[in-house]
Order: structure tokens, then C-alpha cells, then sequence
């Protein structure tokens, strides 16, 4: 299957997923910054790759194919966290682009902040993208 | 105090861009990727450049390198539980922070020492 890019699955989420979702990230953001401040860099980078979103995603994503495939009259429950699972690789193939971001801020942001976030964006992604090729291939 | 109100924004905005984009994306382990974008690190990295520093901001992203590897083994970890039980993701997910947990302290401290 390529990759495509469905707008109309955005209608299956509700206002207030959405919300959880705004307000999980803006707070996990802010606990980052105060742990931080408290504990220093060190610990502090850390939590910049917490998955503070992933629980919520997973569950969504269970959700909603749990109850397309049992509008179908299909077995929703075990569907339902085979996609979950699914998402989990991708995210575990997301981390190695994630890795890579960060190698790029340690070694360039002293030299050039704007520099060194567009060439860590562009590495996380690129990095990301090959991950998920050549897993596909294997 | 209007620090921590911007990231929180900004954590929020970025958090919720890479999540609509995983739930318009297919296929599933595709969009997954999403799911390990660096929301939280994109949002906070210029207010850290502006308050503490280039160096403290290095540093950050040193660790962060850490955290990633952390993440890998949490989403496999995820996946592993969701595969060979009959436990519901938010359980999974729950359950696998304990995975995060100890790869990120445990390669800090091997590497870092924890300082």
C-alpha cells in the first residue's frame, strides 16, 4: 500500500480528542521545562522524547477501527489493537528519525539555532522516511 | 511565569499538527512515525535558546539522543504487549512507561552519569 493521505478519517475525531490531545501536549511541554530548570539539561533532554501523546494516540486509534469494523459485522476488539500495534512500529521507526534530530541540535545549535532546526527537522524526517522504507522491504 | 505559558502553547500546537497529521496519514505504520516526531523538542528549543543558553541547549539535545532510544524500546515494547495479550492499548501504553523509564535513567547514567 503507498501512502495516502486521508482527510476524511479527521471526522471520526471528536472536538474534545482534540482538546485532550492540545492540553496533554502543552502540559507535558511545560513539565519538560520544569524538570529542566530543576534538575538541569542532562535529565532535562531526556523528557523531550517522552511519550507523553502516545497513550492517547494508541487508544483513539483503537478506538476508532474497533468501531468501523464492527459496524462491518468484523472482529472490532482484536482489529482494533492491531492497528494500535501497528502505530507502534511506526513510532519505534519514528525514533531513529527522533535520534537523529537530536544528534544534529547537540552537535549545530550552538553554532547556528536557525540552521541547526531546519537541518534537525530534515534529518528526523529523511531518517524516519528510510527507517519505514527499509523496514517495508524487509 | 509567560515562559511556561508559551511552552505550553506551543507544546500544545505542535503536539496536536503531528497528531492530526498521524490520524489523516495510511497506513498505520506509516503514520505511526508521527507518533515519534519531536513536538515537545521543536516547541521548546528556541524558548531554551533564549532563556538558559546555547549550551544548556545542547546538553538537552545530547540526552535527548538518550530519550530517543528510550521511546524505540517503549514503542516495541508496546507492541510486543499488544501482540501476545489481551490487554487494551491504553494498559499497554501505560504499562510499557516503565520500559521508557528504564532504558532513558539506566543509558543516562551508563553515559552520563546522571549529572
Amino acid at each position: 500500500m503507498i501512502v495516502q493521505l486521508n482527510l476524511s478519517a479527521l471526522r471520526e475525531t471528536r472536538w474534545y480528542d482534540y482538546a485532550i490531545r492540545f492540553v496533554l501536549g502543552g502540559a507535558v511541554t511545560v513539565i519538560a521545562g520544569l524538570i529542566a530548570a530543576r534538575f538541569g539539561p542532562v535529565v532535562g533532554g531526556l523528557f523531550l522524547a517522552f511519550p507523553a501523546i502516545f497513550p492517547a494516540s494508541a487508544t483513539l486509534i483503537e478506538k476508532h477501527v474497533r468501531e468501523r469494523k464492527e459496524k462491518a459485522g468484523l472482529a472490532g476488539a482484536r482489529r482494533g489493537k492491531e492497528a494500535a500495534a501497528l502505530d507502534a512500529v511506526g513510532a519505534m521507526l519514528g525514533s531513529i528519525g527522533l535520534a537523529a534530530f537530536a544528534a544534529v541540535i547537540w552537535l549545530l545549535i550552538g553554532r547556528s539555532p536557525s540552521l541547526a532546526l531546519f537541518l534537525a527537522i530534515a534529518a528526523w524526517l529523511a531518517v524516519a522516511l528510510l527507517a519505514w522504507a527499509v523496514r517495508r522491504r524487509l | 511565569m509567560i515562559e511556561y505559558l508559551l511552552r505550553f502553547i506551543a507544546g500544545g500546537l505542535a503536539v496536536s499538527a503531528f497528531s492530526i497529521l498521524g490520524d489523516a496519514l495510511r497506513p498505520k505504520s506509516f503514520a505511526g512515525l508521527f507518533g515519534a516526531a519531536p513536538s515537545i523538542a521543536l516547541a521548546t528549543f528556541l524558548i531554551t535558546l533564549s532563556q538558559s543558553g546555547a549550551e544548556f541547549a545542547a546538553l538537552e539535545g545530547r540526552s535527548m539522543i538518550v530519550g530517543a532510544f528510550a521511546l524505540a524500546a517503549y514503542s516495541w515494547t508496546v507492541c510486543l504487549l499488544l501482540k501476545k495479550n489481551q490487554i487494551s492499548s491504553w494498559f499497554a501504553t501505560m504499562l510499557a512507561m516503565i520500559a521508557w523509564i528504564a532504558v532513558a535513567f539506566g543509558l543516562c547514567a551508563v553515559f552520563f552519569g546522571l549529572s
